[in-house]
């Protein structure tokens, strides 16, 4: 794993913050960052300020590595074999990559919920819930059926499952699974919340309620959101990122990208011409 | 070649709706040309036949707003997309105005022909050339896509308010001078207002261009509060 260790806690830059986010509002300051698979680069210098308590998406073709830079935000990519990355992330004034730094804990600052629903087959509602907690010990007994109702309800879960909690979560739809994994990791209090492309798998009304769901929760978190679904972006977040080849070509707000757009490649891209 | 929408029918759809546009552009222009001609000429056939071409603008207008409001719900279209589409509808209703008022001139060609009035002002259709110069050119801007040509189509309409004005304070001291011409008198003002109303489509038109082109809305500019 070859990554750039900040051996003392990040300090802003003396360069200019990239436009519209103002010193001190933001929650990650991403500097030159690079990924690769082996030998293969798929992300190229990317650097990118993003706000806290707003939700940020993250568009582009496939292949263009709009994954790959999510997982780089809270040490995921380094999961994979042969994957490794440069530059660096910093989570408010901490470099998340520092040789002091725990990716476990990161990962409870910085969770993710993925396309597919994956509640734990084996466990019911409540031990879905409570598993985070229960991975970093982090579980207060006397407190769990407080935090279970406190994350389905902020999950928009809780009148739907209140009644059945040592069901199986399994048992559930494809959109209440999805609900339950928000909830789930929301129940470790991050600060932020990575989702790829969380309503890929789900119909028009699971997706409406994600939808839903994700701007009452961007008051607490703060949200990155991958999505192929450029009218779900346009809909639910206040910057997007867009993405291709492994670069960031253009990020800005997104009204202002979705209507007038400062690059031809982000022009060409949401307006259909692919080539 | 520029890029093409990758899903043919939508590019067949944007570029029926363009089309469409142009002839309903070409249309209207030819009324302004037609109405003013039918006044100076008192040639009530023109303004009868001019009025009857309004059915046609008007079932475009319908026509085009539903092609619009499908191409919304269907493609859902975003940035330059977007803004052809609500230039589209907002043109569409420019250019139905546009012909309306060739058709009110018309009628007062009609009426006029029949009493006393002053000779047409000689500068009527030279604001008529001026009006339907402004429509034609904004039209040609938005063809080819010049944010420039659709500037000084803006720029334009201060020549054809002077005229307007010109018009105005020689037929009210023509009629202040012989009453009996006051019932033409009053119309050929109104014929002058019309054309006046027409220069200012153009402008809406033309002001569409823009922020079809740079995606920057100057419609009202300086006329706005400073906090919105």
């Amino acid at each position: 794993m070859v990554f750039q260790v900040a051996l003392r806690p990040y300090r802003y830059p003396s360069e200019p913050q990239p436009p519209d986010v103002e010193l001190g509002t933001t929650k990650f300051t991403i500097r030159d960052l690079h990924a690769w698979y082996g030998n293969q680069h798929v992300l190229h210098d990317i650097s990118i300020a993003i706000p806290a308590h707003e939700v940020t998406a993250v568009i582009g073709p496939s292949g263009c590595g709009k994954s790959t830079f999510i997982r780089c935000l809270n040490r995921m990519h380094e999961l994979i074999p042969g994957a490794r990355v440069a530059g660096t992330v910093c989570l408010e004034d901490a470099d998340v990559y520092a040789s002091n730094v725990d990716p476990v804990l990161i990962r409870r600052r910085v969770g993710m919920v993925f396309q597919k629903p994956n509640p734990f087959p084996t466990m019911s509602i409540r031990d879905n819930v409570l598993s985070g907690l229960r991975l970093t010990h982090a579980l207060e007994r006397d407190r769990a059926d407080d935090t279970v109702e406190r994350s389905l309800r902020r999950a928009a879960l809780w009148d739907e499952v209140s009644d059945r909690l040592d069901k199986g979560g399994a048992t559930l739809s494809g959109g209440q699974q999805q609900r339950l994994c928000i909830a789930r990791a929301l129940a470790v209090e991050p600060e932020v919340l990575l989702m790829d492309e969380p309503c890929s798998a789900l119909d028009p009304i699971a997706t409406a309620r994600i939808e839903d769901l994700l701007l009452s929760l961007r008051e607490e978190v703060t949200i990155v959101i991958v999505t192929h679904n450029m009218q779900q972006a346009a809909r639910v977040s206040n910057r997007t990122a867009f993405f291709l080849q492994g670069e960031l070509v253009e990020y800005a707000v997104t009204d202002e990208i979705f209507t007038s757009p400062g690059d031809k490649r982000t022009e060409d891209y949401i307006t259909g011409k692919f080539g | 070649m520029p890029p093409r929408h990758t899903n043919r029918e939508y590019e067949d759809e944007l570029r029926t709706l363009r089309e469409r546009l142009l002839l309903m552009a070409g249309r209207v222009e030819q009324m302004i040309a037609n109405s003013v001609k039918a006044l100076v000429n008192h040639d009530l056939a023109l303004a009868k036949a001019t009025i009857e071409e309004d059915y046609k603008v008007n079932r475009a207008e319908v026509d085009n707003d539903e092609l619009c409001l499908l191409i919304l719900a269907k493609r859902q279209p975003l940035a330059s997309d977007l803004r052809f589409i609500t230039l589209a509808l907002k043109m569409v209703t420019d250019l139905e105005r546009i012909g309306d008022l060739a058709v009110n001139i018309c009628e007062r060609a009609i009426d006029i022909g029949t009493g006393i009035s002053p000779p047409v002002h000689a500068k009527i259709p030279h604001m008529a050339e001026l009006a339907q110069s402004m429509v034609s050119e904004a039209i040609d801007a938005f063809v080819n896509g010049d944010a420039d040509k659709a500037q000084l189509v803006i720029e334009r309409d201060a020549q054809v308010d002077a005229v307007y004005h010109d018009i105005h304070r020689d037929m009210f001291a023509l009629m202040m001078q012989d009453g009996t011409l006051l019932r033409g008198g009053v119309h050929l003002q109104t014929v002058s207002k019309y054309l006046e109303r027409i220069g200012d489509h153009a402008t809406n038109l033309a002001e569409l261009v823009v922020f079809m082109v740079k995606g920057k809305d100057i419609r009202h500019l300086g006329k706005l509060d400073d906090e919105t």
